[in-house]
Formats: structure tokens, sequence, C-alpha cells
């Protein structure tokens, strides 16, 4: 059943290219039509992950395997996902200084740079329209921004202080 | 390397917080390499977060002067601890998940902390805006097209990686 569990996981990293929310479809195809989980307790584990820090895919992994065949199954789903991609990328880490002085290679790296920096900045739109940010919200993240930009501030304050102002709003001014 | 606890916001809020460390803190490599490592950590399968801390793992080790088999040692180290300390709260959450999603001290934690996770991950591609990455003219065209692509018709990264390579390829 663990090894089940470890393979099962092991596809599902290999096919999440990307974003991790890619795995949601294949958990339901494969562990919901298994059984082993009901849809509605799927949705519910991803709302839990969602709140959770840390790699979205190898989060929803863990609980799911945990879920079906405890502690054990949430280890081996867990190491599951990562370890396809972790020989991948050790592949390609080992070869790609020689790599990088090929040509075609440089080249291709030349126009990807910006366009690398266009994919981190896409999904600053999507998660705004998710957290239904308005005038007056977006305050907080610009405020952040400009504390980073030109004041240095280190992005881990910017968790901490993030985690302090959500206690702050809760419990002192919604009273 | 304590940015898996971090780590809120998805892998792409990981992102700053990897630079802030790999290359901003401890200039274990440039921004120019920690750019191309997220290229190829998007191209490649697994989840974004977990490549790219495996692949600065590896080159942090390497480009200090130490050997393969230790830049392997590197990279175990560097994803491992990215997903311990959630994998860690995570067992713990299971025993009472329910009871979790209802806490309110938690979840005036997360409010606080969603909306400042655009400005991590704005923050991430704002220090990757040097001259070293957008080298000439081309560079803001190849910018601008791929951002408007992903937005508006939510084009597959890997679909446009491998185009941007190609068209980098013919025009460059």
């Amino acid at each position: 059943m663990v090894v089940r569990i470890f393979f099962l996981f092991t596809k599902i990293g290999v096919f999440t290219i990307g974003g991790g929310y890619a795995v949601i479809p294949l958990i339901e195809r494969d562990i919901v039509s298994r059984d082993w989980l009901t849809k509605e307790e799927l949705y519910e584990l991803i709302a839990v992950t969602e709140s959770l820090p840390g790699v979205f895919a190898t989060n929803i992994a863990a609980l799911v395997g945990y879920k079906v065949y405890g502690l054990k199954g949430g280890v081996f789903a867990a190491l599951g996902t990562i370890i396809a991609p972790f020989f991948i990328i050790i592949f390609i880490a080992m070869f790609f200084t020689k790599f990088q002085e090929n040509i075609w290679v440089a080249k291709a790296f030349k126009a990807l740079r910006p366009a690398v920096v266009a994919l981190i900045v896409a999904p600053c739109f999507s998660v705004a329209k998710a957290n239904n940010l308005t005038l007056k919200t977006a305050v907080f993240p610009a405020l952040a921004l400009i504390l980073m930009i030109f004041f240095k501030v280190s992005p881990v304050w910017i968790v901490i202080f993030g985690c302090l102002g959500g206690l702050l709003y809760t419990f002192k001014l919604q009273k | 390397m304590k940015i898996g606890v971090f780590g809120f916001g998805g892998g792409y809020a990981m992102l700053s917080l990897i630079q802030d460390e790999v290359v901003t803190r401890n200039h274990w490599m440039t921004n120019e390499e920690f750019t191309d490592l997220v290229a190829i950590s998007q191209t490649t399968p697994g989840p974004i977060g977990i490549n790219t801390a495996t692949f600065a793992g590896y080159s942090a080790v390497e480009n200090a002067g130490y050997s393969p088999f230790m830049s392997v040692f590197g990279s175990v180290l560097a994803t491992l601890t990215v997903c311990l300390p959630a994998f860690l709260l995570i067992i713990f959450i299971s025993y009472s998940y329910k009871k979790f999603r209802d806490n309110r001290v938690f979840n005036a934690i997360l409010n606080g902390i969603r909306p400042l996770s655009i400005a991590l991950i704005g923050f991430a591609a704002f220090t990757l805006m040097t001259p070293q990455n957008f080298t000439d003219y081309m560079s803001p065209i190849f910018f601008l097209g791929t951002l408007y692509l992903s937005i508006r018709y939510k084009t597959h990264p890997v679909i446009l990686i491998v185009g941007v390579a190609l068209l980098g390829i013919i025009f460059y």
C-alpha cells in the first residue's frame, strides 16, 4: 500500500510542471477514483493546504497520504512528489555549467531571462484577483514593496509583519 | 535554509525568499544565474518551489568550489529543508484539522499574510529586473509579450518558455 502511494505520487510529481495547482486534477483522477478519498474530503484538504506555508504540491500529497494511510502514507506521498523532479534537476544542474557555454543555449537564455521575470510578475495579478484586493487593501502590499525595495527590509520581516498585522486587525480593530 | 517556513502563498512567493537568502545575503550566485535557474525550474517537472531550491542548493555549493558529490549533498539539504517545516506542520494539523480551520488566531495570521504575498512576488520580480537580465531593446518585448499572454490568455508557462527560447535562438 505504501509503495503504491509512493509511486502514485511520483507520477503526480512528474506531471506538475510549473504551478502546484496542476496536481489537483491528477489527485482527483488517481486517488478519488480509487475510493481512497471522497471528493468532498479532497476539497477540504485543498482548503487546508492553501492556507499552509510551503510547497503546495508536496503539502497536499502529505495530507492526502496521511488521510489514506496514516503517518507512513503521508511521508511516502510527500517523498513521492519530490523524488523524480529532484533527480531531473540534479542531472540538469550537473551539466548546466558546460551547457551554458553552448552558443545556442546562451542565445535562448538571453531571450528567456526577461520572459521569466514576466512569468514571476504574472501571478501577482491572479493573486490580487483571488483576494478581492481593493484600493484600500492594496495599500499593504504596496507599502511592503516600498519597504523591501527602498529600505532594504528583508522579505522575512515582511512575512512576520504580515502575521502580526493580521492578528492585530482581527483582535483589536474588529471588536 | 529557513525558507520553507516562510513560504506562504505558494511557490512564487517563495522565490523572493530564496533569492534574498541565496543572492542578496550570502552571495552564493549572481542574479543572472538565479534567473536562469528559475527558467529551468519552471520547465522541468515538479513544483517550482522545490525545483528552485534543489537547483539553488546544487549551484551554491558548486560555485563555492566543491566537488559534484558535495553539490548533490547541498541540493538534498536544500530540498529537505524547504519541505520539512511544512511537513511537520501538516502532521500536526492532520490530528485536528477541522478544529484548526476554524481557529481564529490562525485565520487572523493568514488574513495578514495573503495580501503581502503579492508584494513578495512583486519584489522577486523587481530584483530580477537588472541590466544583466534586460540586455537590449529586445528584452522589454519579450517581457511584455510573455506578461500579456500569461495574464490575458493564461498560456502555460512551459509553452511560453519554449517559445521564447526558440525566438531567442532565431533573433540573437
